[in-house]
């Protein structure tokens, strides 16, 4: 006891770094799959490229439960609300990969029904191209997306989070005013930043 | 050949007709639609497999709805197309045939087709409150989103889509 050596037990750190260490290593994944790109997701999970190993390995279908959604596949302009409800849903600090090209800029679908793209309509932090892409290729996402966690501040991402509340209430409030759907105000939303040049809603 | 049963039975009721290796096609006048229903319903042709409709662009007729019939005893096939002006509505044949409920839901929600008598006429895939109806052909592609299709426009100009007529 007399010659305690404090030098090997006590490490320094800045809680950004501490705390993004733990985040990035227990990532729990929330799959939003909605085509191709989730059969490769199960290929990711499965004992071959075993998911696992990155520290994600519980896969909850509750957003409650989970803090990184994984959008697989084209998202329709009807299926834009109930994706930015399950990203509000979430628990935080929460993050999204959008896997394949649809879910990244809507892809070969060019068309009145699909989403161009779903940083649309909720914020997206790793973009994996592909059509499907490999499960090699969506592990580099989820690879990148853990760079990304251990280099960002913990205020800086609830910042981030903070705005896409802001443009949910903006739904919400427009959605009482005009008495329409939440499909129509999300399009019209859409439809409105587009004309205005925008790229996204939120 | 059931066809030719139809004319002989209801005469004039048949307006065109072709039948190419089992593919038997009538075209058939809007005020005797009901009668050849019941009449080809009489003959076997009781599973009513799919309701679907053509913009023709046309003036007089606009639209064409489409009906696919099997007879399950003898295997045959009868497709029946029906003239619709815009605006005017359309039998609905879900008293008869319950696969028309959903069938003719869509094509009310895809080409704006009313069908008289329908249960629930409803939108089946576009949200209720969706402006317009994207299968006709005057609805834009893009459905008014200038990301949609502004990199690839040319490739969907009216000259370009006659090419394809």
């Amino acid at each position: 006891m007399a010659n305690l050596n404090l030098d090997d037990s006590v490490m320094t750190t800045r809680l950004d770094s501490v705390v993004n260490w733990a985040r990035k290593n227990s990532l729990w994944p929330l799959p939003f799959g909605t085509a191709c790109c989730a059969i490769e997701f199960m290929s990711m999970m499965a004992s071959r490229y075993d998911f696992s190993r990155f520290g994600a390995e519980a896969l909850r279908f509750s957003p409650r439960q989970s803090d990184m959604l994984l959008v697989l596949g084209t998202v329709t302009n009807k299926q834009a609300p109930v994706l930015r409800q399950i990203y509000a849903q979430m628990a935080e600090p929460k993050w999204v990969v959008a896997v394949g090209v649809c879910a990244s800029s809507g892809g070969m679908y060019r068309t009145y029904a699909t989403l161009q793209g779903i940083d649309r309509v909720v914020p997206v932090d790793v973009y994996v191209p592909g059509c499907p892409p490999r499960p090699e290729t969506m592990i580099f996402g989820v690879m990148e997306l853990q760079k990304k966690i251990s280099r960002e501040s913990l205020m800086g991402r609830k910042e981030h989070i903070e705005r896409f509340y802001q443009s949910l209430a903006r739904q919400e409030d427009l959605q009482k005013a005009k008495g329409l759907s939440s499909y129509q105000v999300v399009r019209e939303m859409v439809l409105e930043a587009g004309h205005k040049g925008e790229q996204q809603i939120w | 050949m059931v066809i030719e049963r139809i004319e002989a039975q209801l005469p004039g009721a048949v307006l065109d007709q072709h039948a190419f290796r089992g593919d038997a096609t009538i075209t058939v006048s809007g005020p005797r639609f009901l009668e050849v229903v019941d009449f080809i319903f009489a003959e076997g042709f009781q599973l009513l497999l799919d309701v679907t409709a053509v913009d023709l662009e046309t003036p007089e007729f606009r639209f064409e709805v489409v009906y696919h019939w099997l007879n399950l005893v003898s295997q045959e096939r009868l497709r029946i197309k029906v003239p619709v002006a815009e605006g005017a509505a359309q039998p609905s044949l879900v008293s008869r045939f319950k696969s028309a409920d959903w069938a003719e839901r869509e094509v009310f929600d895809l080409f704006g087709i009313p069908f008289e008598g329908h249960p629930n006429l409803t939108r089946l895939l576009m949200w209720e409150d969706f402006p317009g109806h994207p299968l006709r052909k005057d609805y834009p592609l893009d459905g008014g989103d200038p990301f949609c299709t502004q990199d690839i426009g040319a490739s969907f100009s009216p000259e370009a889509r006659s090419l394809n007529a």
